[in-house]
């Protein structure tokens, strides 16, 4: 009774707001609430019902009248507000200006707001995911001016997973004098992706790519070169020019050094401030634009929220959900998830590039995959025996008894299809009992012919040291066995849906490299992830980050009440998790997550397999809500509870991963149903009907589709063909 | 197979001791760390803490892994990270100690896991070319001696996983910083501000309190990317060079 007392005295008429109600239809039912945080009142309003987010924030109280408004009007007023704005009908604006392609970027650069340097300092922006994306953003925006905070669970910088990148990074430089161009590279990609990107951004990637190949040589990077001291190129899948720079087979290491070194010299000169072994858990909106983020430190259990301008996600891709794949152990969409759960767009879940050339898995037991570069592609040849079920070692097996598939099904791209194919093709072959080695499920990759040609030496310098990987981990040697291979899980297109600026739907929340979804369609290219990542690091998101802030008040309310709520929601939370003390373990559970998506949202999938899956996801989240079983306590380093963490945004995401597949009628790169599939078991598109990009917004009881269509104003839309 | 572990476990900043498992069913095609995971499992599943270490890319490049198993960093392969080793190359009925990096600027964060950050501050110290986003030469302006650009490879290839320190008995961090270092060296690129890199490295070097070098060699024979002692050579013979006078 004092508290509604208290607050009348705030203002409060229950009449009134009772009439309030009943004349907007559209608020769900609730009561107004006044909270005390310290000295100080706020009113709230409360829904009747348990979802989250039910208690939303709407003002300061106060007694008597401001403006000739008391409190109480105030809050009906902004509660109004709340719900005119979250029924507005979304539009997906993707921002890209209306001139010709090749005018697009240097136009929008001139267009942009800037922010006048003295300014820059006053702006806080948060950086997460220290990788080739994030360390490049976070030094480059440092550089500007900016005040960085940089986040990475990991001790360092140069631990994120862009370092095993292996085979190089794309750059239309033209040295090699093969006729390659800005437009070409475009043109591979969009090609190369089965025409589901946006053509503007593809093309912004093609015209930067050179720069970054400049950027990095200045740093120091040292890429291979030939004897006139130039830089080497190789050739890779997807394309008939050789563009591709190259650090023997260590390139993304080389390049994540580069953008580590420029990263830390900005660290040096305290403009950038980095928290290492900090994993962040929840992304802060104050009237749905990004305002901070929460996150937990790793080695103390910390929660701590920690308010920004602008919030850039740069936390790589999702490979994970399939629990065996070529991502590091704890590779994970946690930031990307909880960020859509706070109102971000997921874009084309569904594309996942399974990568061709991994070693096969060997056991139960495995824990991820090792890829072995697609350069190998250029000098090794795919086989399998042209006799079914073929037990002879391959040595007994003579020239004329290999069926070298790839070459004979595509004769002018040969070994060097894109992944897509080349991964469906080898499954086929061994669903079709072609498969070699114990499992049967592998194909060779033969070296003989290249080591008679040019020698073991020659090859030795060219991939060293993924012939010495190979031989570790099988115990076999490649010099003078064919290699097995297998497709495994590697890349994923898909992310947060991003306009031209790469801000996300959610005003002030960027999405750069893997975590977005902008560039590769339905199938990225060998070399091209490393080039994105850079190319939105280095060159676009300086640039649009201050278009955005120039229209912000340098104000942070850093004594916003949602910044304190969102970090006790997530300390409640973790308790949550760490009462359940059921009898599964985390692993235990994501190798089960991981056997559904393979087996039905994998390499191939179909209505039949994409229903399966969504009835035994379900199952399987409320399995873990019941089940898990944590060991330790949240105040520890504790990595079984941040697996846990990770591991029930993957369920969640693999949902939404099955919905998203079975909503598109179509096979495109990536992305192969088996109902739709040409006479040669090609890939067959719908573009009538699915040249769209499909946005997913989370609500409580659903995910609500939006579309974006993809207009190709440059490029004819064609059966892709590498035959 | 039949493994029987002795594993150091330590939390916070209590004093550690060894504790026993014995593990069957081990598989030769398991890696180190599989027979970890499988053990970490069984340890849930009763109860008990599982054994915390580092470990992330499992590819033998992130650098993020590596123990010291019966006395050697990274365990008894030459060349090979941790999370590379496989079981195959241990015998059934193994005894494998297993220990974290010893070395008194590698504090211990629990169990197999030590804090590694003052080789980030060395990096901080001068392990960049100072070159802004934007405004570099064309890549092919400068060209660049294969061989210089083949030996600054091979420096570079250090993974900065720290089992040079775990290896040398004073603890020494020369050949990381010789690594780094060295790689600039040989590039056009890091000439201008070669002298003081190579002082401020140093200097942060002996502030993080890493040992110095006698040459022992156990850095480069446990080096899991084989990185050679001659980079200590250079880096004695440019600090000598740029730091009398100064």
């Amino acid at each position: 009774m004092q508290k509604d007392q208290l607050k009348i005295d705030y203002g409060y008429n229950n009449i009134e707001f009772n009439q309030f109600i009943e004349q907007h239809p559209v608020i769900p039912k609730g009561t107004l609430q006044l909270k005390s945080r310290g000295s100080l009142y706020y009113w709230y309003y409360a829904l009747s019902v348990n979802v989250p987010n039910r208690v939303v924030y709407l003002c300061k109280a106060y007694i008597g009248k401001k403006n000739s408004l008391s409190s109480f009007e105030l809050a009906l007023l902004t509660l109004k507000n709340k719900y005119k704005k979250s029924n507005k009908k979304t539009i997906l604006e993707d921002k890209v200006p209306d001139v010709p392609l090749d005018k697009k970027w240097s136009e929008h650069k001139f267009n942009m707001k800037l922010v006048n340097p003295a300014n820059k300092r006053k702006y806080t922006v948060i950086v997460v995911g220290t990788g080739l994306a994030g360390a490049s953003a976070a030094a480059s925006m440092a550089e500007l001016g900016y005040n960085v905070l940089a986040f990475s669970y990991h001790e360092s910088p140069r631990r994120a997973h862009s370092i095993a990148a292996q085979g190089g990074i794309n750059a239309a430089k033209n040295y090699q004098n093969d006729g390659d161009s800005t437009y070409r590279l475009f043109y591979d990609t969009i090609k190369g992706g089965d025409y589901r990107a946006r053509e503007a951004n593809v093309y912004r990637l093609a015209e930067l790519s050179g720069n970054i190949i400049d950027q990095c040589v200045a740093q120091g990077v040292p890429f291979a070169r030939e004897y006139g001291g130039h830089l080497d190129n190789r050739s890779f899948g997807g394309a008939q020019v050789s563009r591709t720079f190259y650090a023997r087979g260590q390139t993304g290491q080389q390049l994540l050094l580069g953008a580590y070194s420029a990263l830390i010299r900005q660290m040096n000169l305290k403009n950038v401030q980095f928290f290492p072994r900090h994993d962040m858990i929840d992304l802060v909106t104050i009237d749905g634009a990004a305002k901070g983020i929460i996150t937990r430190n790793l080695l103390t259990g910390e929660i701590k929220s920690f308010p920004a301008h602008a919030v850039i996600l740069a936390t790589g891709g999702y490979g994970n959900v399939f629990y065996l794949s070529t991502n590091a152990m704890a590779s994970n969409v946690t930031a990307s998830w909880r960020a859509h759960k706070k109102g971000a767009f997921f874009a084309n879940p569904c594309y996942t590039q399974i990568h061709p050339t991994c070693i096969p898995v060997s056991s139960d037991h495995q824990s991820k995959l090792t890829l072995m570069s697609e350069s190998l592609r250029n000098d090794g040849r795919v086989w399998v025996p042209k006799k079914k079920n073929d037990t002879r070692l391959p040595s007994q097996i003579s020239e004329n008894e290999r069926d070298y598939y790839l070459e004979r099904l595509y004769p002018s791209f040969g070994n060097l299809v894109p992944r897509d194919v080349a991964s469906r093709r080898a499954k086929e072959m061994c669903d079709q009992g072609y498969g070699v080695g114990e499992t049967k499920l592998a194909v060779y990759l033969d070296f003989k012919d290249v080591i008679e040609r040019n020698g073991s030496q020659w090859v030795s310098e060219k991939y060293g040291n993924l012939f010495d990987m190979y031989k570790q981990i099988t115990g076999q040697n490649p010099y003078e066995n064919p290699m097995m291979i297998y497709p495994a899980v590697h890349y994923t297109m898909g992310g947060l849906w991003v306009d031209y600026n790469l801000m996300s739907n959610m005003p002030g929340l960027h999405v750069i490299g893997e975590a977005n979804f902008s560039d590769h369609g339905a199938n990225r290219l060998g070399a091209s992830a490393l080039m994105q990542g850079l190319a939105d690091g280095y060159f676009v998101i300086p640039y649009t980050i201050g278009n955005y802030l120039a229209n912000q008040s340098s104000d942070l309310d850093i004594e916003h009440p949602n910044y304190a709520e969102c970090v006790q929601e997530n300390r409640d939370s973790i308790k949550t998790l760490l009462n359940i003390s059921g009898t599964r373990t985390v692993d235990d559970l994501h190798k089960e997550l991981g056997k559904i998506m393979w087996d039905n949202v994998g390499m191939s999938r179909s209505k039949k397999s994409l229903e399966t899956a969504l009835e035994l996801i379900p199952k399987l989240k409320s399995n873990f809500w019941n089940n898990i079983k944590i060991p330790g306590l949240n105040n520890e380093f504790n990595p079984e509870l941040e697996k846990a963490g990770r591991l029930i945004d993957f369920i969640e995401l693999g949902e939404l991963m099955a919905l998203d597949a079975l909503n598109r009628e179509e096979s495109c790169g990536g992305h192969f149903r088996e109902e739709h599939q040409t006479e040669e078991n090609e890939a067959k598109r719908d573009d009538d009907n699915y040249a769209y990009v499909a946005a997913w917004e989370y609500t409580k009881s659903q995910h609500v589709l939006h579309k974006e269509k993809l207009k190709f104003e440059n490029v004819k839309l064609a059966t892709r063909s590498y035959k | 197979m039949k493994i029987n572990l002795k594993v150091w476990r330590q939390s916070n900043n209590l004093k550690g001791q060894f504790e026993e498992h014995y593990i069957e069913n081990v598989s030769e095609d398991m890696s180190f760390f599989e027979m970890l995971d499988m053990l970490n499992n069984t340890l849930i599943e009763q109860n008990h803490e599982p054994i915390a270490f580092d470990h992330d890319c499992r590819e033998g490049i992130c650098g993020t892994c590596g123990v010291v198993i019966n006395g050697k960093a990274h365990g008894p392969l030459k060349g090979v990270t941790t999370c590379q080793l496989h079981m195959r190359s241990f015998e059934d009925g193994d005894t494998l100690v297993v220990e974290p990096w010893r070395a008194p600027s590698f504090s211990i964060i629990k169990d197999l896991v030590v804090d590694r950050t003052a080789f980030d501050r060395i990096m901080e110290s001068g392990g960049y070319v100072s070159v802004k986003t934007g405004g570099a030469p064309d890549a092919n302006a400068i060209p660049i001696f294969k061989e210089d650009a083949d030996q600054a490879f091979d420096s570079a290839t250090c993974i900065g996983c720290g089992a040079c320190v775990a290896a040398c008995k004073n603890s020494s961090a020369m050949l990381f910083v010789g690594a780094k270092i060295n790689q600039y060296a040989q590039l056009p690129q890091g000439q201008v501000e070669h002298p003081s890199r190579v002082r401020n490295m140093v200097t942060q070097m002996d502030e993080e309190g890493f040992g110095s070098c006698t040459n022992t060699g156990a850095c480069e024979a446990e080096c899991p990317k084989e990185i050679s002692v001659e980079n200590i050579i250079k880096l004695n013979k440019e600090y000598l060079k740029h730091s009398l006078g100064k």
